[in-house]
């Protein structure tokens, strides 16, 4: 029954690496770059959510709501100023600027703040265990898995139902050709990153909510893992991200429950290496070619 | 007809090279220097070594490698090993970090160097990573907590490994397996269509490079009576990585002043570890966006004495000062 | 001079790209210093041809030999190395590397001196590069661009890159050397001056040329043989003026003037 706990612990650790992954996702399949400073985000999320908890008084969603919109701005003013300059440069220029921002947000939340942890309240929630078949899932966990499918499928309507999904979608298919036929390329990837930011953002303020502690250098390591799992579902490919996220927060879970625990952030690196070797184009991915 | 056996700046290096190492030995025997400063220049020596190591694989040969702070921990712990478990000398010690470190960049390149561009990146990172995480928990050599290291690392090491990494590393970039290198680095499918080995010189390039890693980390381990996993996680990384982009992605003389440069800079923004971290993260972005090619670019500092400059590294004219 | 020895036999070769079919049932001969086109219209699947026959695809069908030797799934630096060399549609120079590496280059699968011997500068280092130089430099002589020896190749005006191009691709020693598009970009002047270029290294250097082109003044020009790709299929074969009046041709190129 441990074991189903375990399940239950790696669907909610899931859940918060796929809301993650999504905003990496999205970002590299619209303009290929890898967005270090994407799990810095996440951890200004929790920081925002927790300044509006403790400080304003705000209740739980909305802190949720102020956090997804501060780091959907912040996300888009990143891009303008940093990324958006180096659309046409080298990958490596691009990704050196990524890790720069990176660390410039890490290491600046520092500087104002300091580095020690903050903790979120207790009581955000009813703590209600449920109980079944015998197995206690805490109602938290459920209500992480609830609030991460309803972001995701808000993102799939956005996506699929409304024109600056189509936008999106256009411009990752071919920046040029969308270009032409209208589309403002610019808007659309600034949208993108706005709603990426704003994913990573909520999932900031759950995982405070989740696991209460937050420190400035939290968004390094779930940053990265959240890399892994968009990686491992097909870099560019939304549901990618979602599967990639839930399995490797289960993968995680299980390696910690067989009493490897020292190994858990281990376990994400090796499957991304074995990903890379066997399947780089990942779970849902298709292989493309370099036109010679 | 161009010579090629060694010129004029090559016989110059070396004499300037020999001239302020025996400065700095007697200024350290006579313990004018405090250790302060002694350390600095240390650092300065090691981080030469890493920034040229780093600086075959990605500016010559044009792969991305983010995680070389592993290859810098499997030289640390297989030398400190050697001293501290089997109570073997030094110099075997350095060797054994080189070969370990070495081989770590065989097993980790043949799979990874079949990836390419920010693929390879993520997969180096994902290594470093997974290297650093695999030494934390090995209680042999301290886990966590570490291991402690009797201090062996003498200057004239130093200057002998700094001098062999930056002349092994020149002798194999003016060569035809240099040019195979930077063939790869400019346009791969073209280097296959001529003939190049492709799979053998990346590999062979990333080996060469983590060798050297390794020796920088036999001296490493030796210098800093400790050694954690900690000291090797991808900040260290990115330190190393930063000396290479900073200097210019394709020029030796640029790592090595970069790397020279940038210790100084942060040894004595020791104190202050977020400025420097901040100040850092800054003048990095700026330079992507407004100077991406780094401060010499392609170019030696050799060429800035000649006409033409085919930057593809030219005679080292400094191991550690520049020449006017 | 053209003899009567087959130098490169492809027999049904075709790859197909998930569904679709890229390049399907290609037969092609030539015989040892043919010189012969390969012409179609955009999209054909001539580059891809190209790309079956030096390594970078792998043929999901058929054979290609040359000289007797099965190139099927060799990686393209060792059908290099049997005889198969080229230039791209898209000049590939190594733009960084000066105009005389660019050419040595081409020569390093020959070389002898190993990794060893030029990082503690023993002799056989010494004696394989000077080698190197030596040949690289009569050879750009042969091509005209011995002024340019130490000029970055990304410097060099774009009639003289794309010689180079050519000129590092015969430093490789082909028996078949493969030419994507020589003269894209260039004027009626210039490209007379690649034709004449062509007919003069296929003498010079006893070669077979397979010759991808758009431009029908230099096809028709000189080669002797050519080939129609469309639609990744052949559907013509013959002398210039058996092709130019082959009905099916005509109306691949949808009433083009194919003259």
């Amino acid at each position: 029954m441990e074991w189903i706990q375990q399940l239950v612990n790696g669907i909610s650790l899931g859940s918060i690496y796929a809301l993650i992954a999504l905003g990496y996702t999205m970002v590299y399949g619209i303009v290929k770059l890898i967005n270090f400073a994407h799990g810095d985000v996440f951890m200004v999320g929790s920081f925002v959510g927790f300044y509006s908890i403790t400080i304003f008084h705000l209740g739980f969603f909305p802190a949720l709501l102020i956090s997804m919109v501060v780091c959907a701005i912040f996300g888009v003013l990143v891009e303008r100023i940093a990324y958006k300059p180096l659309r046409n440069a080298t990958r490596i220029a691009a990704l050196i600027t990524a890790i720069g921002v990176s660390l410039l947000i890490e290491y600046t939340t520092i500087y104002a703040r300091g580095a020690q942890p903050e903790a979120y309240p207790d009581n955000l929630l009813p703590f209600k265990n449920v109980e079944f078949f015998g197995v206690k899932i805490s109602s938290q966990s459920l209500f992480i898995l609830a609030i991460s499918i309803l972001l995701m499928v808000l993102l799939q309507f956005i996506v699929h139902k409304t024109k600056i999904g189509k936008a999106m979608r256009a411009v990752s298919h071919d920046m040029d050709a969308a270009r032409l036929m209208g589309i403002n390329v610019d808007n659309t990837i600034s949208a993108t990153f706005a709603i990426g930011s704003a994913l990573a953002g909520a999932a900031g303020v759950i995982f405070g909510m989740y696991y209460t502690k937050i420190e400035p250098l939290m968004g390094i390591i779930p940053g990265l893992k959240a890399f892994v799992a968009a990686v491992l579902g097909g870099i560019g490919i939304i549901p990618g991200a979602m599967v990639g996220g839930l399995v490797l927060g289960v993968i995680e879970s299980l390696v910690s429950a067989s009493g490897y625990s020292l190994w858990r952030d281990g376990a994400a690196f090796v499957v991304l290496i074995l990903i890379l070797i066997f399947r780089p184009s990942g779970i849902f991915g298709k292989n493309v070619r370099e036109k010679v | 007809m161009k010579k090629l056996t060694h010129g004029k700046g090559f016989w110059t290096a070396i004499v300037v090279v020999a001239i302020l190492s025996a400065l700095i030995q007697f200024l350290i025997s006579g313990g004018t220097l405090n250790s302060f400063y002694v350390n600095t220049i240390f650092y300065i020596g090691i981080n030469i070594i890493l920034a040229t190591s780093l600086h075959l694989i990605m500016g010559i040969t044009g792969q991305f490698s983010i995680g070389h702070a592993g290859f810098l921990a499997v030289g640390a712990y297989a030398s400190a090993i050697m001293t501290m478990k089997l109570d073997l000398p030094f110099p075997v010690a350095i060797l054994a970090g080189g070969i370990a470190a070495g081989v770590a960049g065989l097993i980790i390149g043949i799979p990874s160097l079949r990836l390419k561009g920010d693929y390879l990146a993520i997969a180096t990172l994902g290594f470093g990573e997974i290297v650093r995480i695999t030494f934390l928990n090995i209680d042999y050599i301290g886990g966590a907590s570490g291991m402690q290291v009797r201090h062996l690392t003498t200057w004239p090491w130093l200057v002998a490994c700094v001098v062999l990494t930056v002349v092994v590393i020149t002798n194999f970039t003016n060569s035809t397996h240099g040019r195979a290198c930077i063939s790869i680095r400019e346009n791969e499918i073209a280097a296959d269509a001529m003939g190049i080995n492709t799979t053998y010189y990346k590999v062979a390039a990333f080996v060469i490079g983590s060798f050297f890693a390794g020796i920088a980390g036999a001296l490493y381990a030796h210098n800093f009576y400790i050694i954690q996993p900690t000291n090797f996680g991808f900040l260290k990384s990115f330190d190393i990585l930063i000396f290479v982009v900073l200097g210019g992605l394709g020029s030796m003389s640029g790592a090595v002043i970069a790397a020279i440069l940038l210790t100084i800079i942060s040894t004595f923004l020791q104190d202050y570890s977020e400025t420097r971290m901040i100040i850092y993260s800054l003048v990095l972005i700026i330079m992507m966006l407004y100077r991406p090619q780094g401060l010499m670019g392609t170019k030696e500092l050799t060429s800035l004495f000649k006409h033409r400059g085919t930057g593809k590294g030219g005679m080292p004219n400094d191991n550690k000062q520049t020449i006017a | 001079m053209t003899t009567n020895k087959l130098l490169l036999k492809v027999k049904k070769a075709g790859i197909r790209f998930g569904g679709l079919k890229a390049v399907s049932d290609v037969n092609l001969e030539l015989k040892q210093g043919e010189l012969v086109g390969l012409i179609g219209p955009n999209g054909a699947g001539k580059t891809t041809f190209f790309n079956l026959l030096t390594g970078v695809y792998v043929p999901t069908e058929g054979s290609i030999e040359l000289d007797g030797d099965k190139l099927n799934g060799l990686a393209p630096f060792k059908i290099t190395r049997k005889g198969i060399s080229r230039t791209f549609q898209n000049i590939r120079l190594f733009g960084e590397l000066s105009v005389l590496d660019n050419v040595k280059v081409a020569y390093h699968s020959r070389a002898r001196h190993s990794i060893l011997s030029s990082i503690f500068r023993l002799p056989p280092h010494f004696s394989g590069e000077k080698e190197m130089e030596e040949k690289a430099i009569e050879f750009l002589k042969i091509f005209k661009l011995e002024d340019f020896l130490h000029e970055k190749a990304k410097n060099l005006p774009y009639g003289q890159q794309r010689r180079l191009e050519i000129a590092r691709a015969l430093a490789a020693n082909p028996k078949l050397l493969l030419l994507d598009e020589p003269a894209a970009g260039m004027n009626p002047q210039e490209t007379h001056e690649l034709m004449n270029l062509i007919s003069f290294i296929r003498e010079r250097f006893s070669l077979t040329v397979l010759l991808i082109e758009h431009d029908m003044l230099l096809v028709m020009g000189v080669c002797e043989r050519i080939y129609v790709l469309d639609h990744g299929q052949l559907i013509a074969q013959g002398t210039p003026e058996e092709v130019r009046n082959n009905p099916k041709v005509i109306e691949a190129y949808l009433g083009e003037e194919v003259s």
